[in-house]
């Protein structure tokens, strides 16, 4: 089969690999439909997730029908259309019981990687490193999914795959950084990056009774898609965001605080700075610029919630602000299953259609100048989707000149 | 079968004996060609080797007066390394405590282990994957036993791993719950067993204990061992 495969910092490329085999009782192996390049691809692209393999077939945010059921798996059936939850959660251990299925004991074979870094490990992910599972992913034409009978969610006939495949990450994410804001009617609450997960953390923060939304981001589009969501909008290329805030809130400041942005953050302030020499140094492994302004802006006795990825040690981290203002701080990956059923039920019931954040639709083939075009947020990219099988805009047998190698070689 | 090996000392317990002739012999040799101090020294040197050699077992004056393949010299007190480990598993205690009681059901997720064959009377032939394909294999026998609570097993003389553990099973969360201790003890052995203790444990011996336990959780819970690709 095809699929788009990392072959080193910033080289991507679509390969011929091994079609997947079911290997567990309770497996299924899915034929993709839909797939997406999500924003935490990016890290990968950069070189900023370790333990990645030359070779690794990459996507963690896909959807298609099922061609084959392992023993075991049940309520899944050959011919079922479904997405599927970009963590891999075995259904049956505390955490599963507990609903934090994000923090599954069971599912990451390569556990003993992700003890030796943070001292526990959470679910396996598809595509994402070996760290976390070294799981083949999604962007590809097939997939194996590993505990298939608790992991894929049906989907209905009426509904597009556009419309439902954001179920499978960045919808869920959004919503649960908006739900750990424990919005209460009236509230305000600040969003810091304006990327995938962003817009659907401004809509979510709507839906759960917010009053007034802040959207936080410097890309003119991306600002504008947030407007069109009902979002306020700063700019930090253009104004002081903190005084913005204050301004904006009567001089308390928001009452929770999202940071849609994570480990690469850019910034204007010295803070910003600091933190891109210290990574170019290799002295950091976080630029928490975002992190350390929400914390900041945030009201006393607010929540700041974290959707987005970190994976060191953060530096000048100000825990004493979030200490003296006694702030709660939420955050993790999400906890899929817990979302996926209720937020397919909003897309039913018309309250939402998650493809608005859609720009770039392509062949798979045609995924390694995206993820660059993606990357440089160049021609308003903002969330790409990608057809297997369809016909390529580029010729696919152009061996490493592809527009990706181009684009490196003249830099 | 392998089961007429519980009496009969192991190939490898042989190869060594064979060595320590041959080291004898040559020190015997190199000792007496020299006809100074240094070489009766030398000569006399070859002592210990000769007599493992003849006998099959070194001298007292070696081994401190113990048997190097009986637990208690070879595991008493301090002695010997010890591995502690635990792991808590989200099924009733009976459940856990009767899968581990399986004996051969071990090498579904103690990676190392090729078979375990239970003997009868408590005892057990284990066989595990050696270095070159040669397997490498001893007797155990189970020392103490208490329904969901304790199984403590110790090998047997003649066996190329010397070895005790004890995996005790407690009720936590309310019987919810169930924690797995596992203590495993063993005498790093000289030769072909030692570098294949060497292999498997490497410098941390916990990580493989603990990497048994996660597969064992994962086979009970889970019902099956998480697999990234066809290989692993």
């Amino acid at each position: 089969m095809r699929a788009v495969c990392w072959e080193g910092k910033e080289t991507i490329r679509v390969e011929t690999v091994p079609d997947p085999a079911i290997l567990n009782p309770r497996d299924a192996i899915i034929k993709v439909t839909t797939t997406a390049i999500c924003g935490s691809d990016l890290h990968i692209y950069n070189g900023s997730i370790p333990t990645m393999h030359k070779g690794d077939v990459l996507g963690h945010e896909f959807m298609g029908e099922v061609v084959e059921v392992g023993k075991e798996t049940t309520g899944l059936a050959v011919g079922d259309r479904v997405v599927v939850p970009f963590t891999i959660s075995c259904g049956r251990c505390a955490f599963c019981a507990r609903q934090l299925w994000s923090l599954c004991d069971n599912s990451n074979p390569n556990a003993w990687m992700a003890e030796a870094l943070y001292g526990y490990s959470g679910a396996a992910l598809f595509g994402y490193s070996h760290l976390y599972g070294g799981y083949p992913g999604g962007q590809a034409e097939y997939v194996r999914v590993p505990f298939a009978d608790v992991g894929p969610l049906k989907v209905p006939e009426g509904l597009s795959d556009e419309q439902v495949l954001f179920l499978s990450d960045i919808f869920p994410t959004g919503y649960m950084a908006a739900e750990n804001c424990g919005i209460q009617p009236g509230d305000t609450v600040a969003v810091w990056g304006c990327g995938p997960v962003g817009q659907f953390a401004i809509r979510s923060a709507f839906m759960l009774g917010a009053e007034r939304v802040v959207a936080i981001e410097r890309i003119p589009d991306r600002l504008a898609r947030a407007a069109e969501s009902g979002a306020d909008t700063l700019n930090y290329m253009e104004l002081d965001v903190l005084e913005a805030l204050r301004d904006l809130t009567g001089g308390q400041g928001p009452d929770a605080c999202i940071d849609a942005v994570g480990l690469e953050a850019h910034g204007t302030t010295l803070d910003a700075w600091y933190d891109r020499a210290k990574m170019k140094m290799y002295l950091a492994t976080d630029r928490p610029h975002a992190l350390r302004q929400a914390i900041s802006a945030c009201r006393k006795g607010g929540t700041v919630s974290i959707p987005g990825v970190y994976g060191g040690w953060l530096d000048k981290f100000p825990l004493g602000t979030a200490f003296a203002k006694g702030l709660t701080l939420r955050m993790g990956q999400t906890h899929m299953q817990a979302y996926m059923p209720k937020l397919l039920e909003r897309i039913e019931r018309g309250e939402i259609d998650p493809s608005f954040i859609i720009t770039h639709r392509i062949a798979l083939e045609d995924a390694p100048g995206m993820y660059r075009t993606f990357r440089e947020k160049d021609d308003a990219c903002l969330k790409v989707v990608m057809t297997p099988g369809a016909a390529p805009m580029t010729p696919p047998d152009r061996g490493p000149q592809t527009p990706d190698d181009q684009a490196l070689s003249a830099s | 079968m392998a089961m007429t090996s519980t009496s009969s000392r192991s190939t490898v317990t042989r190869t060594e004996d064979w060595m320590a002739l041959g080291t004898g012999i040559a020190l015997l040799a190199a000792g007496l060609s020299r006809r100074a101090t240094s070489g009766a020294c030398l000569a006399a040197s070859a002592a210990p080797f000769l007599y493992r050699g003849v006998s099959g077992r070194w001298p007292d004056i070696v081994s401190r007066g113990l048997r190097a393949d009986s637990t208690k010299a070879a595991l008493g007190g301090s002695r010997g390394v010890h591995v502690r480990e635990s792991i808590r598993l989200e099924k009733p205690i009976g459940e856990v405590y009767r899968f581990w009681r399986q004996l051969d059901q071990l090498p579904r997720f103690m990676f190392h282990l090729e078979r375990v064959t239970e003997t009868g009377d408590g005892k057990s032939h284990w066989v595990a994957k050696g270095p070159g394909d040669v397997p490498i294999e001893w007797d155990a026998e189970i020392v103490n036993e208490r329904e969901d609570q304790l199984l403590a097993w110790q090998s047997l003389p003649g066996s190329d791993v010397v070895s005790a553990g004890s995996v005790t099973f407690s009720d936590v969360r309310q019987g919810r719950s169930t924690q797995v201790r596992v203590h495993l003890q063993y005498s790093p052995p000289a030769g072909r067993t030692g570098a294949w203790i060497a292999t498997l444990f490497g410098r941390e011996p916990s990580q493989t204990i603990r990497e048994d336990l996660r597969r064992f959780k994962q086979l009970l819970e889970a019902g099956e061992i998480a697999r990234a690709t066809p290989g692993t």
